[in-house]
């Protein structure tokens, strides 16, 4: 299981990378190996909208499940992958990069203290 | 599998009957509902019956074979229930007819209400809706009601358990609630630390599915709704697992203030393609002015000379109608049925009997199948399809190597919180021979995923179809076979 130590995770298993002021949001490793075979990606929110932390911000289904993603900070949405929707696999054939599923401009930065680091994510995944 | 399509086996021209002809004058069709061609299978009769009868033959049935699909109650389907259900008196009727021309029908509708009130332990009982989860949209478009009928319209929150029936948020959500997830302990009860935080001004109420999803009674039942009423919420009761209460609990007795029941689970009538479901919804005496519209009564008692009249009913304060006319009257007729038959003392020993054989499966499994949440199951439990030492195995192969041992697999990956999920409902109706030849399977199953698990992974491979692809399904479903016009 791949678990980026430049990254900050949530229980939920959401990613954040944080550059400057910008977050960029999508699910872990180890949640698409566990939703298996991603058939359906849909982002709920739309550029410009303003989302508290935990919010719903999109819904993923494979051939076992549907879920939803929330996201690990408030903030407002600058940016979401529009190729996600024709091309769902990406999500799990590169979780970290190419299916990343929104960025976010933070609004409070210290929200990322309440997220785990890489080695606190390992753990709980390990549980 | 070699049985083609309709459209593939239409010849132009063929057809399987010639009308007389008319004798009435013609009249001609708009221009505007006129086509140039209407592409559709041209068949003779003995075409479509072979056609069905060969596609009946590939289906696995209740009726072929052993079904432990959990969360379904896939039990017996008694024959004598199709019988009560054709006699020309129910099936000939038409649902508008005058009330007093359909006496026989509103009695059995009328009393299947009242048995359902005692069984369940509710004040009153609609017998409209469509299926379990209409039943649930019911329920809570009542509790709604409720609230805003009390000035109450703020509560908009409904908590349901992580345990619940997945249908459960659905509802809520349709119903324009707002859903609060909460946690199961570590004995698979709802956490009441987690509920008491959500106890608030907002709650309406929570959504209990008991036993829940792992098959479990929830211990602290009483705290969960004393605490929900405490805070002004209602609970609702998703009865899909009735058929582990059945003559031992009621749920309008623990305090369950609306609940449906399943008629295609618990009261034996067909479903899985069998048949349309059926989801009366009970509701205790505060929410039974809200109940949709109409309700079965008694509108004259009658005398020494005279029956009483039976007829329909608006509740004062009903939510309005939810289905048109009566519900799935067939179904009502086939509960009735299956409640008549067994009576009291025979719906108790369903119950019984049911949970003592999910015990029995639990019991000879749990050494090779994992079982999270381990403790006497009702109805059904859910173990784990995955081992350490066969890391390349999943779930869902079991579930198809199990088709080539002739058993349809259990419910798989749900609920969502035990890892690769096995969730397995014998019910009452199986022989403890049948329990034995699935349980050996399962072993079988076991043992070959250690030794030979591209078995697995493969299966099945004595199905009429093999494994299917279910990404592609899921992304290229194409449900249209058309039939070229130019045939």
């Amino acid at each position: 299981m791949n678990v980026p130590t430049n990254l900050k995770y949530t229980e939920s298993n959401e990613w954040i990378k944080v550059e400057g002021n910008t977050g960029t949001i999508g699910i872990t490793d180890f949640a698409q190996n566990s939703l298996s075979d991603i058939v359906f990606a849909e982002v709920v929110v739309g550029e410009g909208d303003t989302v508290g932390k935990g919010a719903s911000i999109a819904t993923i289904e494979s051939v076992k499940a549907a879920a939803d993603v929330y996201t690990p900070i408030s903030g407002k949405v600058i940016a979401i992958n529009e190729d996600l929707g024709s091309a769902p696999e990406v999500i799990n054939s590169d979780p970290y990069g190419a299916a990343w599923l929104v960025k976010i401009e933070l609004i409070d930065p210290a929200e990322l203290d309440g997220l785990m680091d890489a080695a606190a994510y390992e753990a709980q995944v390990q549980e | 599998m070699g049985e083609p399509q309709l459209c593939e086996l239409s010849v132009p021209g063929r057809h399987g009957l010639r009308y007389p002809a008319p004798d009435v004058p013609l009249s001609p069709l708009p221009e505007a509902l006129l086509r140039e061609d209407l592409p559709m299978p041209e068949l003779s009769e003995l075409d479509v019956v072979r056609h069905y009868t060969r596609l009946s033959q590939l289906n696995h049935s209740i009726d072929t074979g052993f079904y432990p699909l959990g969360s379904c109650t896939m039990k017996y389907n008694p024959k004598i229930n199709e019988e009560t259900a054709r006699l020309p008196g129910f099936a000939a009727l038409h649902p508008l007819q005058p009330v007093e021309t359909a006496q026989g029908a509103l009695v059995l509708m009328y009393n299947l209400q009242e048995w359902l009130k005692e069984i369940g332990g509710f004040a009153a009982v609609t017998l409209q809706p469509a299926a379990g989860a209409h039943g649930e949209l019911t329920g809570v478009l009542i509790m709604r009601a409720y609230h805003h009928s009390r000035g109450d319209s703020q509560r908009d929150k409904i908590l349901i358990p992580d345990s619940a029936h997945g249908t459960n948020p659905a509802t809520s959500a349709m119903s324009g609630m707002r859903v609060v997830e909460l946690k199961s302990d570590a004995r698979g009860n709802v956490d009441l630390e987690a509920l008491r935080l959500e106890c608030d001004h907002t709650l309406a109420g929570l959504m209990l599915t008991n036993p829940n999803t792992l098959g479990l009674f929830d211990e602290n039942v009483l705290e969960v709704i004393r605490l929900v009423h405490e805070a002004g919420g209602l609970v609702y009761g998703d009865g899909a697992n009735m058929n582990a209460l059945l003559g031992v609990v009621r749920p309008g007795d623990l305090g369950i203030d609306v609940l449906h029941y399943n008629l295609h689970k618990t009261f034996s009538t067909p479903h899985g393609g069998g048949g349309p479901g059926s989801g009366p919804v009970g509701v205790a005496a505060h929410l039974a002015d809200f109940l949709p519209a109409p309700l079965v009564t008694i509108l004259d008692p009658g005398d020494e000379d005279l029956p009483p009249l039976y007829g329909l009913v608006n509740p004062p304060k009903s939510i309005g109608r939810v289905k048109s006319f009566h519900g799935h009257f067939g179904m009502a007729v086939r509960a009735y049925t299956y409640i008549a038959m067994h009576g009291a003392e025979g719906l108790r020993r369903i119950a019984e009997h049911a949970v003592l054989n999910a015990n029995y499966l639990k019991a000879r499994l749990q050494d090779v199948y994992h079982v999270p949440y381990n403790r006497v199951c009702m109805h059904e439990f859910v173990a784990e399809g995955r081992w350490e030492d066969a890391p390349e195995v999943h779930a869902l192969d079991i579930a198809k190597r199990l088709m080539d041992y002739k058993f349809h697999p259990p419910t798989n990956y749900f609920p969502l919180i035990v890892h690769e999920a096995l969730m397995i409902e014998p019910t009452e109706s199986e022989s403890k021979e049948t329990l034995d030849a699935f349980v050996d399977a399962m072993l079988k199953i076991a043992e070959e995923a250690h030794t030979q698990p591209e078995l697995l992974k493969e299966a099945p491979h004595h199905t009429p179809i093999g494994r299917v692809d279910e990404v592609k399904a899921a992304k290229e479903l194409v449900l249209c076979c058309g039939v070229s016009a130019n045939d």
